[in-house]
């Protein structure tokens, strides 16, 4: 992290593509290719104004090509070049995950660590819009259940840049999966927490290592990416009845900042997990058994957790919102965990 | 062809084109101030097909009961065509019980097996299930066949390919049909695909392959009757590509700041061109035209009433329906 001097409040999705932006001017071995990331500047605004700075040729519009583009980003990333590129939505994962699974995320552990994947794979996650089942998902945990890429997931827009400048620098493939929810989008209703200070000059935050985002002492939430947002409103809700809640954003997946983790739940004692993924076989059984094996006893409560439950995401508002975790869902779980 | 059948394609346009014109009144009416994507009746993504409509007419009017069609995320204009229930599939994008899927689908989600109708919202994603309808056709013996639709953007995908291949292979009753509309969201078909015609990939896999060009319907409605009696006489898959017109937005919402053509695009409106040459052949009077408008009008109305009016499911809906 540098020592900054200049900083503007910023969305995440500038905060994102300033980061790309800026690497590339540093290396000239860094380009971007995806759909519609040239002149529409990505469907959630990652690439804004890339295009008008780099032009089509270290900026590309692809065909819907996805095996095709995110296995040629392997090519090329394994021919010393660093590319940036965007699967529109993580839903489309399906049409291309033996490129990232088998490929991307396996070469360099097949070869002996003789052959290298710098590449980013950045995606959009996340509901709360109503685009239903296949386009509202966030998957964090099937990518991080895999092994061999670096998962990502961004809650605000100053790690949203040093996120995605580690991530460029970084010789592992790395998943960058941001909320569309989180970008700060004109057309999307936006956390202000959405915008931020962000320093104009390269900075970077490293990738596996979470932040407490608020510090207290009676409960622990350990979320990720848009739900950091809901629960740091919650957090601050919760203060003025005299419940004080320590939130931490984990930022990456892999790899898994359980030091920090553990130190906030031996702190406080009580803990919930807030996913926006699927409940089961993912981030929050994952907690669960990190604090299992470290020290049970730690918990003077049950574990708890809130996560979507093991249905594809519906489309109608009411069932939509029933199964994401709203700010009012991790309220009464925190209340629950002091009762 | 006759005049009846020029008359019930007119008929078939109109009526697609005002639903598709009321649901995007409808679709913005609530979303200002700050024009939210998930604010109002409709939230989420909508993609209308006017201007499209002669590639579904042309095709629908020779589908009998038991076809099947496979739609993309543009789907209205095939399943409207195709006989889906205008009041439950209006139902389903204002999220409703009373929809066609409950309120779980959405606009891309549109699933009615009374019509054998379904739609994905991953490219290219319905044409191997097309393929696996005509395969359940062929095997049970009947004559139905299976409607294949995508955008000439889904062409690149490999489930396009591994579907001509498939339906090739195995001599399945299916129609691929690819609506060229020049552009995938942003990004123009030239900077996209090789070569200038989906018609001659088909003849790759040694598929029939018939391009139709100027968005007419009438030549759409003699490609697909030719393919589709094809494939009912057994003999095998068909593909018919249609150079047709985005009249609007990729989405609803899309400023289309990128698009060249964006001047010339209501002068290329295939409606009033159709009606126009109706019109010129005396198979088309004043009082038609503001006959079959008013009916379209009456019929989009009520299902948009009947929509609004449906009771809203429940959070605990939710968890309904995940196994059968
Ligand atoms: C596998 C996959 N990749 C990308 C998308 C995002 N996407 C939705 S529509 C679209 C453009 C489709 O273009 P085309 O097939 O020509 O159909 P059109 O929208 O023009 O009708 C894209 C890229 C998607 N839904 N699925
Ligand atoms: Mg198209």
């Amino acid at each position: 992290m540098s020592t900054t001097t200049e900083s503007r409040r910023v969305t995440t999705a500038k905060a994102m593509a300033e980061g790309i932006g800026q690497e590339m001017q540093r290396d000239p071995n860094v380009f971007v290719m995806g759909e519609d990331v040239g002149a529409y500047g990505g469907i959630f605004g990652s690439t804004t104004d890339l295009f008008g700075e780099f032009g089509p040729d270290r900026v590309i519009d692809t065909p819907i090509s996805e095996t095709g583009f995110i296995g040629a980003g392997i090519g090329a990333a394994v021919e010393g070049l660093r590319p940036v590129v965007e699967l529109m939505f993580v839903d489309f994962y399906g049409v291309c995950m033996d490129q990232i699974s088998n490929h991307m995320a396996k070469i360099h552990y097949e070869s002996g660590g003789n052959v290298k994947v710098p590449m980013v794979l950045m995606s959009a996650t996340g509901g709360g819009y109503s685009d239903a089942a296949q386009h509202s998902q966030c998957l964090w945990g099937t990518f991080a259940h895999l092994p061999g890429m670096k998962v990502v997931v961004p809650s605000n827009p100053y790690d949203a840049k040093g996120l995605m400048i580690s991530a460029i620098r970084d010789d592992n493939p790395v998943m960058y999966l941001f909320h569309k929810g989180g970008q700060g989008l004109v057309w999307m209703e936006k956390n202000p927490r959405s915008i931020g200070e962000v320093p104009e000059e390269p900075y970077t935050v490293p990738i596996g290592k979470a932040a407490v985002a608020k510090e207290g002492t009676d409960v622990t939430i350990v979320t990720l990416s848009l739900s950091v947002q809901h629960s740091l409103d919650v957090a601050e809700q919760l203060e003025g009845e005299g419940i004080s809640v320590e939130v931490v954003d984990l930022r990456s997946l892999v790899p898994l900042d359980t030091e920090t983790v553990l130190e906030s739940v031996g702190k406080t004692g009580r803990v919930l997990v807030v996913d926006e993924d699927y409940k089961s076989f993912g981030l929050t059984g994952e907690i669960a058994a990190v604090i299992a094996e470290n020290d049970p006893g730690m918990l003077k409560k049950p574990f708890s957790r809130l996560a979507v439950p093991d249905v594809p995401i519906p489309y109608a508002r009411p069932l939509e919102y029933g199964v994401l975790p709203t700010r009012e869902k991790i309220t009464a779980a925190v209340k629950d965990l002091m009762a | 062809m006759t005049e009846l059948d020029r008359l019930a394609m007119y008929r078939q346009m109109v009526r697609i084109r005002q639903y598709e014109a009321r649901i995007m009144q409808e679709y913005h009416a609530d979303k200002s101030p700050a024009w939210d994507i998930g604010a109002g009746l409709i939230p989420g993504e909508m993609h209308l097909s006017a201007g499209q409509e002669p590639a579904a007419v042309g095709v629908c009017a020779h589908l009998k009961k038991g076809d099947a069609i496979t739609a993309p995320h543009r789907p209205h204009h095939f399943a409207l065509a195709h006989g889906v229930d205008m009041n439950k599939m209006t139902a389903e994008i204002y999220g409703r019980e009373t929809g066609l899927c409950r309120g779980k689908g959405g606009h891309m989600h549109l699933f009615d097996p009374d019509n054998h109708f379904s739609c994905s919202g991953i490219i290219a994603q319905g044409l191997p299930v097309a393929c696996g309808q005509a395969l359940a056709f062929q095997r049970k013996g009947t004559d139905n066949v299976a409607v294949a639709v995508a955008g000439e953007g889904a062409a690149n995908q490999g489930a396009f390919h591994e579907s001509l291949n498939l339906a090739a292979v195995w001599n399945l009753p299916v129609i691929f049909v690819i609506e060229d509309n020049d552009w995938a969201i942003s990004v123009p078909r030239s900077a996209s695909t090789a070569g200038v015609s989906n018609a001659d990939r088909a003849s790759g896999y040694g598929i029939p392959g018939v391009r139709v060009e100027d968005n007419d319907v009438e030549a759409m409605f003699e490609a697909a009757g030719a393919a589709i009696d094809r494939a009912r006489a057994g003999e095998g898959p068909s593909l018919i590509e249609i150079h047709t017109l985005r009249l609007w937005g990729h989405f609803e919402g899309d400023a289309q700041a990128y698009r060249s053509e964006l001047e010339t695009v209501n002068e290329r409106d295939p409606i009033p061109k159709y009606a126009a040459s109706l019109q010129e052949l005396g198979d088309l009077t004043d009082d038609q035209i503001a006959d079959i408008q008013a009916e379209a009008d009456a019929e989009v109305d009520a299902a948009i009433e009947f929509a609004k009016s449906s009771p809203e499911p429940t959070a605990e809906d939710a968890l309904l329906h995940v196994f059968a």
